[in-house]
């Protein structure tokens, strides 16, 4: 079994967003970042399992400049076995599915796993790129993946309930909340990472199709009002000419 | 790793932390230093932020988490990989510890306890059969491990311990008593330093369940609520040869392993502190009052901006001496010294943090007024505030004021 896990790198959930003077990049300095907790807790923690269960290797690969090497290690430290850097800043999904399938095009995984969305750009679309540029079968958004031969089974949640798919390997997925728990990796794993191998190569050429104009914050919330209970003509005021839902 | 915490109830309230790096001492960090950071962060945010405050409030220590300091690799994690350690340098080791006391500094003491005051000294003064029997099973938390040395009547004088051993044939017989004893009464063994016939200080591996110890708790404590204190008491205890510490002799055996502990600490009060600045300036940034955050008045930024230099002050300390520490250089007057700045640094920053709460700051709704309690014992134990300036007064002048 043999499996490829992408890994992005995502300011931390506690940062501060800030954009530049015209709105078109956003700060970096000072914040702090992590794995994508999707691509963490989801993707690679299960990959790690089914090779705890089923034999055979994790792979991460990650499309980035050296500053992503932290991140990198951290996946090795939980227990990726080597890891793939497309030297390159990741411009685009689709930029992203590029490289990652013009790697893994001729390596042979038998199955490709990332997060359902990285919680930057929340983007959902690198899996289903990959997928159509492998020319894969693609699983979205799956919570439950269980593997028997060369037959999987997996969970993927819809409106209103869930759904069951049986696909042959090799395919693309998606990690939902779900797949599997955290995993935090301990000092021994930290020392360990140090020896593994993160392979760095250079990016293919790629024409963008999209360019971002400009980033904008979501309005600051407004406070909480409290309306007295007996103040019922003031309720239905503010419903109606400040909330607008009457 | 899997959660075994599934049935202690935690609380929804989130830890905000986020880290404070005013003067880019990441740089001065390698890859793995700030992985170990994070490890140990997240696993702080996942299974003590929820937990302490409950905890505390009972004065109950939540010793579900001895497994998972384990599982994170807290214990003696610059030990050598071949005891089942992790093998990092003395940074890290730091690091860890500022990582857990952000936590509480009661969980830094039931890590610290357990790398630097038993397992350290079985590595440095063991012979190599009590390294194999005990090391592995210290770091993987299958044993816990207490360290006797102060008593009732011996705080800052342990040299005058009464606490001894006489030979027995194959045997010591042990009698005395030990006092403020971090993990005793669940300990499985004790690293017990006690005077011999000749009135040499040596140091003994006593097992929970030997003939005459026993590991009463001390209750009512205001202070590190949710780490376990208890005594060490031994009657007639016989303690079997082979668990008599092989290479030491004297009262530097254990001022050794205090070594180690304190500049442990050195580093954890930074996280103390660290945590109170941080819940200080998001509720200055939050807190409204004359139509303004509060954080936009002069008198709390003074007391922010000043927090804040001294964090980065004791921080830039903590990193030279781990620096030196990492080249076998670190004297214990230079431990003595950092330990005594950062704890106190720590202690005034809780109490500033505290005022800028106003009243919340005295509720478990914020962590300052625990750390400030908390502080209270670290500024004190591993060494006096005052024991420690008189070592520094000592190490420049020449003369020995404390006797």
């Amino acid at each position: 079994m043999k499996i490829l896990v992408c890994v992005s790198k995502t300011p931390d959930t506690t940062a501060k967003i800030s954009f530049n003077a015209d709105n078109t990049e956003f700060q970096s300095a000072g914040v702090q970042y992590i794995m994508n907790p999707y691509d963490e807790w989801y993707a690679l923690v299960r990959a790690l399992e089914l090779k705890e269960t089923l034999g055979g290797t994790v792979t991460l690969i990650n499309v980035g400049t050296a500053d992503d090497e932290q991140v990198i290690r951290k996946g090795l430290a939980i227990g990726g076995d080597d890891a793939v850097r497309i030297d390159a800043a990741p411009k685009s999904a689709l930029f992203v599915a590029k490289q990652i399938s013009a790697h893994a095009k001729s390596a042979g995984y038998d199955l490709i796993m990332l997060g359902k969305e990285t919680i930057d750009y929340n983007g959902s679309e690198v899996g289903a790129m990959v997928a159509e540029y492998m020319d894969m079968p693609y699983v979205s958004y799956a919570t439950k993946l269980d593997i028997a031969g060369s037959t999987a089974t997996l969970m993927r949640d819809i409106e209103g309930g869930e759904e069951e798919i049986e696909v042959d390997l090799p395919f693309v997925l998606s990690a939902a909340k779900g797949m599997a728990e955290q995993r935090i990796p301990n000092m021994r794993g930290i020392m360990m990472a140090k020896s593994k191998p993160i392979q760095v190569i250079p990016a293919v050429p790629f024409e963008d199709l999209s360019v971002v104009t400009s980033y904008e914050l979501p309005k600051a919330k407004s406070g909480v009002k409290l309306v007295q209970p007996e103040n019922m003509d003031e309720l239905v005021r503010l419903l109606h000419e400040e909330a607008k839902v009457i | 790793m899997q959660s075994n915490t599934s049935n202690i109830q935690k609380s929804a309230r989130e830890d905000r932390y986020q880290h404070h790096d005013y003067y880019g001492i990441d740089e001065l960090l390698s890859e793995e230093h700030l992985l170990a950071r994070e490890a140990t962060r997240q696993w702080v945010k996942s299974e003590v932020s929820p937990i302490i405050e409950a905890y505390a409030d009972r004065a109950e220590c939540p010793t579900h988490l001895f497994k998972g300091l384990a599982e994170i690799g807290a214990y003696g994690p610059s030990l050598p990989a071949k005891y089942g350690c992790g093998g990092m340098d003395e940074i890290a080791y730091g690091i860890i510890m500022s990582e857990l006391e952000r936590g509480d500094s009661g969980i830094r003491s039931m890590a610290s306890v357990q790398g630097s005051l038993v397992m350290y000294p079985i590595y440095k003064y063991g012979s190599e059969e009590q390294r194999m029997k005990y090391l592995p099973k210290l770091a993987s938390g299958e044993l816990i491990g207490c360290f006797g040395l102060t008593e009732p009547d011996y705080g800052s004088n342990p040299s005058d311990m009464i606490t001894n051993i006489k030979d027995d044939g194959d045997a010591y017989i042990l009698n005395g008593a030990k006092m403020w004893i971090t993990n005793s009464p669940v300990a499985d063994i004790a690293v017990v330093w006690a005077k011999d016939e000749a009135g040499i200080i040596r140091g003994l591996i006593v097992e929970r369940g030997m003939k005459g110890f026993t590991a009463p708790e001390i209750h009512g404590k205001w202070s590190l609520r949710a780490s376990i204190t208890g005594e060490l008491v031994f009657e007639d205890v016989r303690v079997p040869k082979s668990n008599l510490l092989p290479n030491v002799q004297g009262l530097k055996g254990p001022l050794g392993c205090l070594s180690k502990a304190r500049y442990g600490i050195a580093w954890g009060a930074i996280g103390a502190a660290l945590d109170c600045y941080d819940s200080a300036l998001r509720y200055s940034q939050e807190r409204i009052q004359f139509g303004k955050p509060i954080g936009g008045f002069q008198l709390t930024q003074k007391k922010l901006a000043e927090m804040i230099t001294e964090i980065t002050k004791a921080q830039l300390l903590a990193w030279r001496l781990g620096t030196l520490a990492n080249n076998g250089k670190a004297t214990p007057a230079q431990i003595s010294m950092a330990k005594r700045n950062n704890v106190h640094m720590a202690l005034e920053i809780a109490r500033e943090a505290r005022q800028i709460h106003g009243g919340m700051g005295i509720t478990n709704e914020y962590p300052v007024m625990r750390h400030m309690m908390n502080l209270e014992t670290v500024l004190t134990y591993e060494g006096t505030h005052d024991i420690h300036l008189l070592i520094t007064g000592m190490d420049v002048t020449g003369f020995n004021a404390f006797k």
